[in-house]
């Protein structure tokens, strides 16, 4: 954002730090300047304190966290805490667009292989192409580590499959076996508000009980 | 006054995140484009997620909001299934978007622009040639849009055109007689079958295209001549571009000697064989 969102007279009624608090707000994403604007006002009326350790916890955001040299998941060390870990199967590598991915499979407790972090996806009307994201660093991972599997998490929208399309074309001269999520009904749904293509691959993949 | 609530036929031609799970959509309606907002749609649990994902093309309920309409329903009437299964198809798929997205403004009516990309998205899902596709696709969005080339009279002079043209002008607005060609010495050249491949592109129904019998190197120059064109009228190329630009690679890393089995090997690849 270029220039002050506020007009000179705005600025002079809010203040210039307030105004200035509300501009830093609402460049965050999913933040509009209404919400930036009562954000703001909360923090005037927060304790010294609580600003102070926003403060410091952003400073520390920054300072302290960077991206894992190997998977791109974050990391404080040079590499993240799944790299380091001994407990991990490095034969796996689960490929997904955003760290907060790697989150949300963690949560299950199922996986216990790597992750690579791709940041991003392709998407051709956004200007996303191969090179914008971490594509040829896995490439460089399963000619250089002792792979066997790639399993393929991106998401299973339009702009995810073709990444997983183009992955898919890029990995399998390199020989190891390139799976993808499964694709299905969502726990707690109803059968009757699933769209065709989910129940499709919901048939497709059904499974012996 | 209008009702809170309507209805629209539509193909969604665009797609971008906003706040915590909504999606914008750019939609492509017989009335013209428009952008809406889908409220939720990320969530894995979202009703509408899946019949909103790009390229379907669906009837919508729409119902008015303050600045953007909101989705309420979308009921899919087709949803190209087999032209998402294939990367060339996206990117072809991506491409036509892409272009009626920068050619269309908003809220300007044009029922033939609608029907073009639509048949070109059934084209592709049927597995016609997706670069010939593409390029009836082009020559007849611009017809729709006011931007037709030339090729039938001279760009410069209005003359008619005989086989002996052999240069195609994209400042001048299309094909250019052999004398003021001479005057026009930036206009690239063009060959015979390129330069009767467009003719033909353009006179027939789009439908045609992918049963044509094309060489490759026609189609590539076609495919040359098209872009210099639309890049003379968009000021600069697609985005869409560098993605089938590196499809048309790595396919060619990934299976270096397939038989070709969907058509599409071949994917304007002029000077490319496979014989390597």
């Amino acid at each position: 954002m270029v220039g002050s969102m506020h007009t000179a007279n705005e600025t002079q009624i809010l203040t210039e730090p307030v105004a200035r608090l509300i501009e830093e707000f609402s460049r965050l994403p999913g933040i509009g300047p209404k919400t930036a604007s009562r954000l703001t006002f909360f923090m005037l009326r927060a304790p010294d304190e609580a600003a102070r350790s926003l403060a410091e916890a952003l400073i520390a955001l920054k300072q302290q966290v960077h991206f894992c040299a190997r998977c791109y998941f974050i990391a404080q060390g040079e590499l993240c805490v799944v790299c380091t870990s001994p407990a991990r199967d490095q034969r796996l590598i689960c490929v997904v667009e955003e760290p907060l991915d790697v989150v949300a499979i963690e949560r299950t407790g199922v996986f216990r292989g790597l992750y690579h972090v791709l940041h991003g996806r392709i998407a051709p009307l956004e200007g996303m192409n191969r090179e914008d994201i971490y594509f040829d660093e896995l490439l460089d991972r399963v000619r250089t580590e002792p792979v066997e599997e790639v399993i393929l998490a991106t998401n299973p929208n339009l702009e995810g499959e073709a990444t997983a399309f183009h992955l898919q074309r890029a990995l399998a001269p390199l020989g190891v076996r390139i799976t993808r999520l499964a694709r299905g009904l969502p726990t707690g749904g109803d059968l009757e508000w699933a769209d065709p293509g989910t129940l499709s691959s919901a048939l497709e993949g059904r499974r012996e009980l | 006054m209008r009702d809170r609530v309507y209805r629209t036929e539509a193909v969604i031609i665009r797609r971008s995140d906003v706040g915590e799970a909504d999606r914008v959509l750019t939609i492509l309606t017989p009335l013209g484009k428009q952008r809406v907002v889908a409220r939720g749609a990320r969530k894995i649990s979202s009703r509408l997620a899946g019949h909103i994902e790009l390229f379907t093309h669906a009837t919508l309920m729409l119902a008015i909001g303050r600045n953007l309409h909101i989705v309420t329903q979308s009921n899919p009437l087709e949803r190209f299934d087999r032209l998402r299964t294939d990367l060339e198809r996206i990117g072809a798929a991506y491409y036509a978007a892409e272009l009626v997205d920068r050619l269309v403004e908003e809220a300007d009516e044009n029922r033939r622009a609608f029907a073009l990309l639509l048949a070109t998205l059934r084209s592709l899902d049927a597995g016609a040639a997706a670069d010939l596709t593409l390029r009836a696709y082009e020559l007849h969005l611009l017809d729709a849009l006011g931007y037709r080339p030339q090729l039938h009279i001279c760009a410069v002079c209005g003359e008619l055109l005989t086989e002996s043209t052999d240069r195609f002008s994209a400042s001048a607005g299309g094909a250019v007689c052999p004398r003021c060609a001479i005057a026009d010495r930036q206009a690239p050249p063009m060959s015979l079958p390129a330069f009767k491949l467009l003719r033909y592109l353009q006179a027939q129904p789009p439908e045609i295209a992918g049963d044509l019998r094309i060489s490759p190197a026609t189609r590539a120059e076609a495919e040359r001549l098209m872009r210099a064109y639309l890049h003379q009228i968009l000021e600069r190329d697609l985005r869409s571009l560098a993605f089938l630009e590196d499809v048309r690679l790595t396919q060619h890393l990934a299976e270096p000697d397939h038989a070709d089995t969907t058509g599409m090997r071949r994917f304007a690849q002029g000077d490319n064989d496979d014989s390597n």
